[in-house]
């Protein structure tokens, strides 16, 4: 087991595994999302009461438990990055870092565009929405503080311990902002027992759920791809693969 | 524990001899908080009810302001190396400077409290409150801020990324305090009061730790 992650953890073996990967989940992920739209849009029938309305979920609710769910791995990864040196950690945390901004700005406005007909405002001071919004800030702060230092690997390990800092900050946000203020309706799925949630809309939700995760994985395994590369340029089997690859 | 009273004493007596850079946030924050009537309409009933929210926004921006202070001219002269690799626990002299800190910003905004708070027509059965949250609430914005400073001391531009850093971690502090306040005129606070105790608890075991490991990364 730790000698298979000992070589996985090897940048150039990454590479190569990561690039024979990435193709397979990339279509697996296509399939379960053009599977799981068409059941969210076209199977699933109208809410009784949010109408039609109501299948921005199917975009917003998948986008918004990734937001979390990648600063998680990206906290993961930072920790493991500082903890045991792993280069590797450290680029899957910091290459996770765009992509759950953008999974975050994802359901901000979906879930804006869903709050417009429903609660008749785009923006409302709700705490789920802030503590989505304050979520976002923190991503900016890792991206940010690791744009602005210009050691490679100082940069990665001060993005890492800020992203640590930042997920034990993030229940207590979470829960001031809660405790403050709140509109939002309650979780409708995570009640595994009896989900308040009809099959035929559990189905397709579900299924996106699966398919942001793995669009997740291919992305971050493009971009760490593509980061051990950068950070390896000078190393020796960047250049033997590069020297492969360039023609004459 | 000497190393730790040494240091105490040294941030003061620096801060003595820089008075009017001392000075400087708490100035700040009064000039915001004077701003806002302006800006706003000074009648008394707005001016109420937005005035702990005002009050805790105005602290919130001073403290990071000063807060660069905090390992700055260290790192500039090179002292910060020393404490380094010094014997003494990092963890524990970064406590030090968080408390000399505090001690320079954050007391001062305690002791200006009762004057702006009456300029901003808070009720006076309210000030008891709005000085319990200070004196619990801004130690810890000491604290966290001291991970942020940590992080940032290497770079020449920080000020910005600075506050992109901490604030969204002021945010638990801001609204306990500031709901406090509001609820002050009637209604039981020490829910947050307590609340408001447990993050300083919180961030005065845990910052250390963390702004002393983040040191270690940015200089290097």
């Amino acid at each position: 087991m730790w000698a298979f992650l000992h070589r996985f953890a090897s940048p150039p073996h990454f590479y190569r595994r990561a690039g024979a990967i990435a193709p397979w989940l990339g279509w697996i992920c296509l399939g379960l999302m053009a599977a799981g739209l068409y059941g969210g849009l076209v199977v699933a029938p109208p809410d009784y009461q949010q109408g039609e309305s109501y299948r921005i979920i199917f975009v917003h609710v998948p986008s918004a438990w990734m937001s979390m769910f990648v600063y998680v791995v990206m906290a993961g990864a930072s920790a493991i990055a500082l903890i045991w040196r792993i280069k590797l950690a450290e680029v899957i945390a910091i290459e996770s870092a765009p992509v759950g901004a953008s999974f975050t700005f994802l359901a901000l406005v979906t879930g804006s565009l869903w709050g417009k007909p429903m609660w008749g405002t785009y923006w409302v001071w709700d705490a789920r929405l802030t503590s989505e919004l304050i979520l976002l800030f923190l991503y900016f702060g890792v991206m940010g503080l690791y744009a602005a230092i210009e050691d490679r690997r100082t940069a990665g390990r001060a993005a890492g311990l800020f992203a640590i800092v930042g997920v034990v900050n993030i229940p207590i946000i979470h829960y001031s902002v809660e405790w403050w203020h709140t509109l939002h309706q309650g979780p409708t799925v995570t009640k595994l027992s009896a989900p308040s949630i009809h099959v035929s809309m559990l189905v397709p939700l579900l299924l996106m759920a699966v398919s942001f995760k793995l669009f997740y994985v291919t992305v971050l395994l493009h971009r760490a791809r593509c980061g051990v590369l950068e950070r390896g340029r000078n190393a020796g089997w960047v250049r033997s693969l590069l020297a492969r690859t360039e023609p004459e | 524990m000497n190393a730790f009273i040494a240091i105490v004493r040294r941030d003061l007596l620096l801060a003595m001899r820089h008075r009017a850079e001392a000075a400087n946030p708490l100035l700040f924050f009064v000039i915001v908080v004077a701003l806002v009537p302006l800006g706003l309409n000074p009648r008394r009933e707005t001016l109420e009810l937005i005035a702990p929210g005002v009050f805790w926004i105005g602290a919130l921006l001073a403290t990071l302001l000063s807060l660069e202070r905090m390992f700055r001219s260290d790192f500039d002269d090179g002292s910060l190396e020393l404490m380094l690799i010094s014997p003494q626990p990092l963890p524990l002299i970064v406590l030090a400077k968080i408390l000399a800190h505090w001690l320079v910003t954050g007391l001062p905004l305690v002791l200006a409290a009762p004057p702006i708070a009456l300029l901003l027509g808070l009720p006076t059965s309210s000030l008891a409150v709005l000085l319990t949250t200070l004196v619990l609430g801004t130690p810890t914005l000491s604290a966290v801020g001291a991970i942020g400073v940590a992080l940032t001391v290497g770079l020449r531009r920080g000020g910005m990324l600075l506050s992109l850093l901490v604030l969204p971690l002021y945010i638990p502090v801001l609204i306990f305090a500031a709901s406090a306040v509001s609820a002050a005129d009637g209604l039981p606070v020490t829910g947050q009061l307590y609340l408001l105790g447990a993050l300083a608890v919180l961030s005065f075991t845990l910052a250390p730790l963390a702004a002393a490991a983040a040191l270690r990364i940015s200089v290097s």
